[in-house]
Order: structure tokens, then sequence, then C-alpha cells
């Protein structure tokens, strides 16, 4: 039995909640998630998109794993921005993520803000939205709801959990919770824990919501106010150490905006500037800054290898499933060398991995973009993978 | 200089014995695989689970792409990271003489692997005798392409120093072939003397004890 997208089957405990972000799987009252912070959250709300078709043998899945401020469009028009999905270069027919061979699915992550369950969600307690009662949740949170949504859809094993940066996290998180049902993982530009200095980056970006008096201590949704200065400094603050020093240079140099010569004073003098500005003031347009909050702090909580008593080779023992780490030299906000650590870790567990490291001066967000290396990396690793797995070619 | 006599049928003779020697079902760790030739030769016609290591990025990239397993990395200084017997055989070909510590590797091969396999060009070759001998220049054949000061290869050996090297290692070679000049096997036996002189390329099947 295939769900019907946008199909509500009456069911109290699984159906589809009625959103516009349709589909909405709803988890109710009796099936609700254990948070790690030992909160049962119900209702749970999972807001995705699908594309392709499953096969018969249910092995073509796919499920992509959407970093922090993104969601769950890859590729199609969004209902918000009107914009082009995130990565819709990869996704689609013929590209690397084809959806000729393979069934493509991304969830919005709980704590999000685009349909799944978060601090923006009606608190079903008090009738109004979570805001700071909403639990803190972990990236093992998110893919427990994941599993959830993979288990509804009647899928027992997906043939990749594909993502980058906060959706590597959770590729290296669905390995290590659920290795059965992932044959093969894609973590790109990611780490197996938050580093000292990100958990800083976040923390400035945190503060400068929290100081925006709008804020009203987390309760804006109830008071007819959003903390749009404070969020779009925190994306203006995280947006450069997406970038790379090289990239900034050849993309604005010191530039001056719209004039001859510096004005003396503190309007947008140069480039940079203006483009940070316009950064943030489009960004508070599509987020909501409590969830920049909780996904934050769960990036920052991330640490793979915590239960493993720090050792990242223990969490992998055993593994079965067959990674592809990539990294990017431009990338200082997951360097290579953290990536290096995933796989010297996977090979301390004899594990099947393929490690590549893409020169590129894009930066952390390259994943993003048009690097035909990471094109080729991804075609060749899942060619293989799907041989294996099976899968048949198509055409 | 015509095609590589080293070559036959468009496949290094070396790695088509290399992988004669590999039992199927294997789980195979390649060091150096360089653009994955034997890694693709062990997926073509032996049903093993193989991996590569390879040190530079391109070569690694490229191996991705086609579907192989490869990462980066470097025989001197990852092969501490891989766990004791963790697969059943363990590949250097052509690398030993590019490593910085060719003992210390070859102590982590047969570690790591149940056997390892080592192949090598023979720098006692009688040719590369010859060259020194009367050129007084350094040997540059088909096996040493490289002129000395671009060479990558900085611990080049004879059949003798290597197993003299083995000596004391607490390890067991269960096997020698000798290729000739043309890629030919020209002896197999475990006292390899007359290879020494004769041998362009050496293959060990070496266990630890």
């Amino acid at each position: 039995m295939a769900l019907d997208p946008g199909k509500d089957d009456g069911g109290i405990a699984l159906g589809q909640a009625e959103s516009r972000y349709a589909p909405v799987m709803r988890f109710g009252a009796d099936a609700p998630l254990l948070l790690d912070c030992g909160v049962n959250l119900a209702p749970l709300d999972i807001a995705y998109q699908t594309y392709g078709t499953l096969n018969a043998q249910r092995s073509n899945a796919i499920l992509i794993c959407h970093a922090l401020t993104l969601d769950q469009y890859v590729t199609g028009i969004h209902p918000l921005t009107g914009r082009t999905g995130w990565w819709n270069i990869m996704v689609g027919p013929g590209k690397p993520l084809d959806t000729d061979r393979y069934f493509i699915i991304c969830a919005n992550v709980i704590g999000g803000c685009i349909g799944s369950t978060g601090p923006t969600s009606i608190n079903p307690a008090t009738g109004r939205p979570y805001g700071l009662s909403f639990p803190v949740i972990t990236i093992g949170d998110m893919v427990n709801a994941q599993a959830k949504l993979v288990e509804a859809l009647g899928i027992e094993q997906l043939f990749c959990v594909i993502g980058g940066s906060m959706g590597g996290m959770q590729v290296l998180q669905w390995a290590y919770d659920y290795p059965e049902k992932v044959f093969s993982a894609v973590p790109i530009a990611t780490a197996a824990l938050h580093s000292a200095q990100n958990i800083a980056f976040h923390e400035v970006g945190r503060q400068a919501i929290m100081a925006d008096p709008d804020w009203r201590g987390g309760d804006y949704l109830n008071q007819d106010t959003r903390p749009e200065k404070g969020l779009a400094v925190a994306r203006m603050a995280a947006h450069i150490t997406y970038l790379s020093e090289a990239a900034l240079h050849e993309k604005f140099g010191r530039n001056l905006q719209d004039r001859e010569k510096i004005g003396f004073g503190f309007d947008a003098d140069f480039q940079v500037e203006s483009y940070l500005r316009h950064q943030g003031s489009t960004f508070v347009e599509r987020f909501d800054a409590n969830s920049y909050l909780y996904l934050t702090r769960a990036m920052d909580y991330f640490d793979l290898a915590a239960e493993s008593g720090g050792v990242l080779a223990e969490a992998f023992r055993g593994a079965k499933t067959r990674f592809c780490v990539i990294s990017f030299t431009s990338d200082w906000l997951f360097p290579t060398s953290e990536s290096r650590e995933i796989v010297q870790a996977l090979n301390a567990a004899a594990a099947n991995v393929s490690f590549v490291e893409i020169e590129s001066q894009k930066g952390h967000d390259a994943f993003l973009l048009d690097e035909p290396e990471l094109f080729a990396t991804l075609r060749g690793f899942l060619n293989a993978a799907a041989d294996k797995r099976g899968l048949k070619h198509v055409g | 200089m015509s095609a590589d006599p080293a070559r036959q049928n468009g496949g290094r003779v070396d790695l088509q014995l290399i992988a004669s020697m590999i039992e199927p079902g294997s789980r195979v760790l390649d060091v150096g695989s360089g653009d994955g030739e034997l890694l693709r030769l062990l997926n073509a016609t032996r049903e093993v689970d193989c991996r590569g290591i390879e040190i530079s990025q391109k070569g690694v990239n490229a191996g991705v792409a086609q579907g192989l397993s490869v990462v980066q990395g470097d025989a001197d200084k990852d092969l501490v990271n891989y766990p004791t017997k963790g697969f059943d055989y363990v590949i250097l070909s052509q690398t030993l003489q590019a490593t910085r510590a060719p003992q210390k590797v070859v102590r982590e091969l047969v570690r790591i692997g149940r056997r390892a396999i080592i192949s090598f060009p023979n720098f006692a070759h009688w040719r590369v005798r010859a060259r020194i001998l009367f050129t007084g220049q350094m040997p540059v054949t088909p096996t040493l392409p490289f002129q000395w000061y671009e060479t990558p290869n900085i611990h080049l050996c004879s059949i003798d120093d290597f197993v003299n090297m083995t000596k004391g290692m607490g390890v067991t070679i269960e096997k020698f072939i000798a290729l000739d000049w043309h890629g030919k096997v020209s002896m197999t036996n475990n006292t390899p003397a007359l290879a020494n002189l004769l041998a362009a390329q050496a293959l060990f099947l070496l266990r630890e004890d």
C-alpha cells in the first residue's frame, strides 16, 4: 500500500494534517516521539516532499536530510518564497539524484518552521504557539522523527541517506541509530561533533536574536512582534561562515556600493555589507527566530561518539553501510580534518568507505552549488551502490 | 619506446597475478590504489569486497567517480587506523619503494591483513646494474620510469634486500613470484637467489607468524 500524499487516511494516530506545506504526516497522542530530553512530543507533524516513484520492492528510496535553514523543498517551487528548491541542480530526471531511478524523500526537521512540529506549532496544553515551551531537541530526535515517517511510508530500508552540514550530522546519526535501515550514507561537509568554534558562532547568533526587544522572551508570536533585527544579524554572522575569504574577496573585494567614494558614515559603503544586509532581510521573511535557536542548539549538542566513550570508531563498529564522505578544501566551518576523523573512524571499523575532498573556493556552501566534481562523485558512488543493491538502470 | 612490456592484454601482469591469488569472497584493502586499476580488476573478476587508499586526491576522486571505494590516505601515516586482521588481504603493489618507512609499512600490512601481497621493482635486475655500471647514471626503465630528480621512489630495493628486511620481523613468505623484463612469470620459489639478478619485478605473499 502506497500512501497517497495529500490524502487523509482518516486515522488519528497516523494521517495527513492540513497545511500549506502538505503533505504532512501526523502522529497523534497515541504515537508520541520520546525526545532525548525525556519529553514525549505529540502530536507530531512531519511535513515532507517526495520526488520520483517508489519501486515495487521499495528499495530505491533516498532520504535527503536538509541543513540548518533549508527545508523539504529540494526542487520545484517553494510555496513560501516562490523560488526554486535548494538542491534543484542535484535532484531531478537525469541528475545525480535521479528521480527517474530513485524515490527521493525530504522532510522538514522537527523544530523547524516549514510544516513540521516546532516552536511555531500550537502547544496542545495551552492552545497557543509553543515558543520557548517547545522542548529542546537533538539531531537524534530529528532522525527518530524521520524514521517514523519512513516507516509510515512503508519503507524498510533506505537505499541512501544523504545531506550536507546539519543534514550530514543527521546522515551520521541515521547510520548510527538505524544501521540496518541505511544501505548507503553520504555525509557532506559535516562533522561527527560540533566544534567549540561552531558552537561559539551559534551563540553569537542566538544572543543577537535574544537581544532584540521584539523577541519578548521568545513569546513574540503571542505578542504580535517579530525579532527581525536580531534574526537578520544572526543570519549575517552565520552567512560569513558559509563562505570563504577567497570567495568574498573574489565576489566583492573592497568594492563600494552605489557610490564613488567612502561615505564617512555607517551606511553600507561596501558591497559586502549590502550583500549581508540583503541576506539578513530575506532570511527573516522565511525563517522563525525561535526555530533558529532550537536548531542551532541541536547542532551544538551533536557528538556522535558521546555514547561510545568518545571513541568514534566504536560508534561505527560492525557497520555494513557503504559510506561516501565528502568535504571541500575551502570549508572552514566543517573543515576536511573533521571529515577525515569520520573516515578514520570508519576505517578503524573496517567499514566500506569512500572519501573525496573537493577543491573549491566556495567555502561551506559549496555543497549547494554547481561543483562538477561533487556531481561526478555522487553519480559514481550512487551507481555502484545501486548495482550492489540490485536497482535497475534507467532507460 | 614501444608499449610497456610489463602490460599484457591491456593490464599490468603483476595486477593480474595479484588478483589470481585472492580467494573469492575476501575483504581486500589496496594500499596505493592509484587510478583504481587493481580495484576494477578485482571487482570485475573476483567476488570481493575491496577498498583502496590512495595518496593523490585526484586519483581518489577519479576512483570514487567510477564507483570504487577509495579514501585519500598515506601508507606511512594512515595504516595505523585500520583494525588488526580487519581484511583478508592487504595489497601494496608498486608502492613500497615510494614509502618513507618501508619496514613499518610492511609491519602494518601483515597486522591489518591475514595475508599481505607486496610487489615492487627489483633494483638488482641485471639491466639496472648494467645501466649504473656502463653509463654511471641512475637507471630509467619501464618499471622505474622516472629521472632521479623527479622520482617518487625514495626507497628502492632488491629482492635480496626485501627478504633480508623481513628476517626477524616475525613474518613468513608464503609465496614468491618473479617477473622477467616482459612481465612473464620467470621464477616461483622461496629461495630467490637467481631471481635477484634476473627478475624485473617481485611479488611476495606474506603473513604474520
